[in-house]
C-alpha cells in the first residue's frame, strides 16, 4: 500500500474546457495509480464532462487564452475552436490519452468516485438520465465536504 | 544498490525495482510481492507473465493498455495489486518502473 501522507484527493471540476477536464482526469487517475483514493465533484460547467450528449464535444478555449499565442480576435473566428480542439485531440491520441468517454470508464473502473453537484444540476435543469452511467450520485457541497473529513485529504479546485 | 531477495544478491533501484531482469525468478518475485503485502496466486502470475512479455516486446504499459489487453480488466488489476497496480505489478515482475502518466 501507499506510504504517502496524501491519502485522498478530492477534485472539484468547474470548467468544461478540454484542458481542464483532462487535468482533473489525469490527476485523479494518477492518484489511483499511486494508491491514493480519488473523487471528482462535477459542478457548473464541469458537468458537461459527464453529460452523455456533450462529453465528446468539449473544446479548447481559443479566446481569452494567452497560451494560444494568437490574437484574441482570430481565436473568435468561426471554426477556430474546432480546429484547435482537433489539433489537440490528435496530439493527445499520440500520447495514448483516451477520449473523455473512455477516460470516465477508466476512472470508474479504477475506483475513482464521480459525483455531480446538486445545485448545478438544478440550475441547468439536468436529470440523472442525462448523465453518464458511471456516476456515483448527486451530492450537495455539504455531502462532499463530509467525504473530505479524514486525515491526509486534499481538495483541489479546477 | 545491492539487495538480498529470496537469498539471492540482486541489484535494485532506489525504490526497489530490479535493474537487471536476468536476476529475476519466481522466488524473487514472490519475495517482492510479500514485501508489498501481496500473496501470489496463479492469476497473479498470469498477469506478471503478460507484463514481462509486454516489456520484452517494448510495448509501453499504461492503465489504458490494461483495459485494451484482453487479459484482465482494470477492476481486477486493482484487486490483484492494490495500492498502485502498475507500480506494484512491475516491481514484482522484475521490470523497470513504468513512466506512463496514464
Amino acid at each position: 500500500m501507499s506510504n504517502s501522507k496524501v491519502k485522498k484527493m478530492l477534485f472539484i471540476l468547474s470548467k468544461a474546457t478540454i484542458e481542464n477536464v483532462y487535468a482533473a482526469f489525469v490527476m485523479a487517475n494518477g492518484a489511483r495509480m499511486e494508491g491514493i483514493e480519488a473523487e471528482i465533484f462535477f459542478t457548473f460547467f464541469g458537468l458537461e464532462a459527464i453529460q452523455k450528449k456533450k462529453l465528446e464535444h468539449l473544446h479548447v478555449a481559443t479566446v481569452g487564452n494567452p497560451a494560444m499565442h494568437m490574437p484574441t480576435m482570430l481565436g473568435g473566428l468561426p471554426g477556430m475552436e474546432a480546429f484547435a480542439t482537433m489539433m489537440m485531440k490528435k496530439e493527445m491520441e499520440k500520447l495514448d490519452m483516451p477520449p473523455i468517454g473512455e477516460f470516465i470508464e477508466i476512472l470508474a473502473d479504477s475506483g475513482v468516485k464521480l459525483w455531480a453537484c446538486k445545485l448545478a444540476i438544478d440550475m441547468f435543469h439536468l436529470k440523472e438520465e442525462d448523465l453518464v452511467e458511471d456516476l456515483d450520485g448527486i451530492l450537495t457541497i455539504g455531502d462532499f465536504y463530509n467525504r473530505a473529513d479524514q486525515e491526509g485529504t486534499h481538495l483541489l479546485f479546477i | 544498490m545491492e539487495a538480498v531477495l529470496a537469498g539471492i544478491n540482486v541489484m535494485v533501484s532506489e525504490d526497489g525495482y530490479l535493474t537487471d531482469f536476468s536476476q529475476w525468478n519466481k522466488e524473487v518475485g514472490t519475495e517482492i510481492a510479500k514485501n508489498e503485502g501481496i500473496k501470489m496466486t496463479d492469476r497473479h502470475w498470469e498477469v506478471i507473465a503478460w507484463i514481462q512479455e509486454q516489456v520484452k516486446a517494448e510495448k509501453p504499459l499504461s492503465i489504458r493498455g490494461i483495459k485494451k489487453s484482453g487479459v484482465l480488466d482494470i477492476k481486477e488489476f486493482y484487486k490483484l495489486f492494490p495500492g498502485g497496480p502498475l507500480k506494484v505489478s512491475t516491481k514484482i515482475a522484475g521490470v523497470h518502473k513504468p513512466k506512463s502518466c496514464i
